[in-house]
Formats: C-alpha cells, sequence, structure tokens
C-alpha cells in the first residue's frame, strides 16, 4: 500500500482503535465502556475498509455497532447496581503482566518473520465471497445458522423471568 | 508504505488489550466487552493475511469466508453470555465475577 493517503488512513485508524480500547481498559463506569467499545469496533471496521474487505466492514458495522453494542448496552441498563465503579478482580496484576508478555511475545514473532507479500489488491469482490460460502464453505455456513438460531433460543429461554415460566406450566 | 506487519502490530497489540481487559475487569459484562476485542483483533489479522498472502496456494477469498464464521459466532456468543450475565444478576443482585464463587468449598 503505497502513498500518503492509506498511511494516513492507518495511523489515524490505529490511534483511534488502540486510545479507545485503552479507554475501555481504564474507565470504571461500564456505560462509559460500552460507549469506547463502540468507537473501537468503528476503528476495526475502517480496518476492514482499508484491507479492502468491505462487506466485512459493512457486517462489522451492523452486526458489531448495530447489534452487540446495543445488546452490551441493554445488559448495562438491565443489571443498574452492577455498573457503577468497577474496580479490577485481584488477578488484574497477574492478567495485565501476561497480556504485556503476550504483546512482547507476538511483536516478537511479527516483526522476526520474513513474510513474503504481495501489494496489489487481489481485487475479491462480494460476489466471491457468496461463491465461496455457499460452494467450498457450505457446510459451515449451514452450521453457523443452526447455532445462531439456537443461541438465539438459548438467550430467549436464559432471560425469561419465572412469572412467565409459571404460566407456561400452567397451560 | 504501509505493509503486512503493520496490520498484524495492530491486531497483536489489539488482542493484547482485550486480554488485558478480559482479565481484570470484575463485572462479568467488562470481561464480555474483552473478548470482543479480542475476536476483532483476530478479525484484522486474518483479513490482513488475506489481503497480503502471496503465491500459487494462497486463497485470499479463505480469509474473509473465515471472518464471517467469527462474527457469527461472537454474535451467538454475545447473546448467550448477556442472558447469562442478566440471569445470573436477578437471582444473585451482583456480576462480579470475585463474588460468583457458589461452588467453591
Amino acid at each position: 500500500m503505497d502513498g500518503a493517503g492509506p498511511a494516513i488512513a492507518f495511523w489515524a485508524l490505529s490511534f483511534l482503535t488502540l486510545i479507545s480500547a485503552g479507554g475501555v481498559m481504564a474507565v470504571r463506569n461500564l456505560f462509559h465502556a460500552v460507549l469506547f467499545l463502540i468507537v473501537t469496533f468503528i476503528g476495526v471496521a475502517g480496518f476492514f475498509l482499508l484491507l479492502s474487505a468491505e462487506f466485512i466492514a459493512m457486517a462489522q458495522v451492523i452486526i458489531y455497532v448495530g447489534a452487540i453494542a446495543v445488546l452490551v448496552l441493554f445488559a448495562v441498563l438491565l443489571t443498574p447496581r452492577a455498573g457503577r465503579d468497577n474496580g479490577e478482580t485481584r488477578w488484574a496484576a497477574p492478567g495485565i503482566l501476561l497480556a504485556i508478555a503476550l504483546a512482547v511475545v507476538l511483536l516478537f514473532a511479527v516483526n522476526d518473520t520474513n513474510w513474503t507479500t504481495i501489494d496489489e489488491d487481489p481485487g475479491l469482490v462480494v460476489a466471491d465471497l457468496g461463491r465461496a460460502l455457499l460452494s467450498t464453505w457450505v457446510l459451515p455456513f449451514e452450521i453457523a445458522s443452526v447455532l445462531l438460531t439456537a443461541a438465539l433460543v438459548g438467550a430467549i429461554m436464559l432471560v425469561r423471568s419465572p412469572e412467565e415460566e409459571a404460566e407456561d406450566a400452567l397451560a | 508504505m504501509i505493509g503486512l506487519e503493520h496490520f498484524l502490530t495492530v491486531g497483536a497489540l489489539l488482542f493484547a488489550l482485550g486480554l488485558a481487559i478480559a482479565l481484570s475487569k470484575r463485572n462479568a459484562i467488562g470481561v464480555l466487552m474483552g473478548v470482543e476485542i479480542m475476536l476483532n483483533a483476530v478479525n484484522i489479522t486474518l483479513l490482513a493475511f488475506s489481503r497480503f498472502s502471496s503465491g500459487e496456494l494462497s486463497r485470499p477469498i479463505a480469509g474473509q469466508t473465515f471472518v464471517v464464521f467469527v462474527i457469527t459466532v461472537a454474535a451467538a456468543e454475545a447473546a448467550v453470555a448477556l442472558a447469562l450475565a442478566v440471569s445470573v444478576y436477578r437471582n444473585r443482585q451482583t456480576i462480579d465475577v470475585d463474588k460468583l464463587n457458589l461452588l467453591k468449598s
């Protein structure tokens, strides 16, 4: 990726994404953490656009920013006394140390490997993705749809109130 | 000149940040946010390999396909995990992972 445009976009998106992810880490109010999380998701969608995966970027905005962020917001609002003033667990310091160690190992691996890459765009369009999903990967595609159905039914079962369950038992 | 290493570096840093969030937050929903950030970091890495991979055997579309599946599973996981959090809150009035120790003798 030559030229100033992709470079500016890359560095701006990097700062946006990493700083907002750090915001999720730093803030104690869970509501503010969700807002930072939304900014992180939008930054990641920008990375997807930069990597010329337009469909995935759109799906990221719809699913993560649209659905998952709203779902997390609902969960925060449905657990009102748990959302404020969240500190760290007792295991925070070892966890952060582990994360730093992992980052060091991963960065070493990334920079030490001699990657053979091409610079020109592979030129994938949405039609290629659809064809691949419905030919080579049709079985995982169907399994994913079954998984989604099962997960949604399970989520509804889990959050039903006891009164509703009693009514269903009588009927 | 932005290359594969740049995207892999961002993916690695974002993954480490997500891991730190998942391990250090006391609230179960906070832990879930860390997991979502980690999944996003992995997606960046997959798409970077899809965009920059070379060689006769490389199939760039495979990376994008796998990202579709990762997003699907992430959505299912978020729905079930948040339902669990709400359900636990109803019974215990807290979702602090430190205090959910009923199975501890």
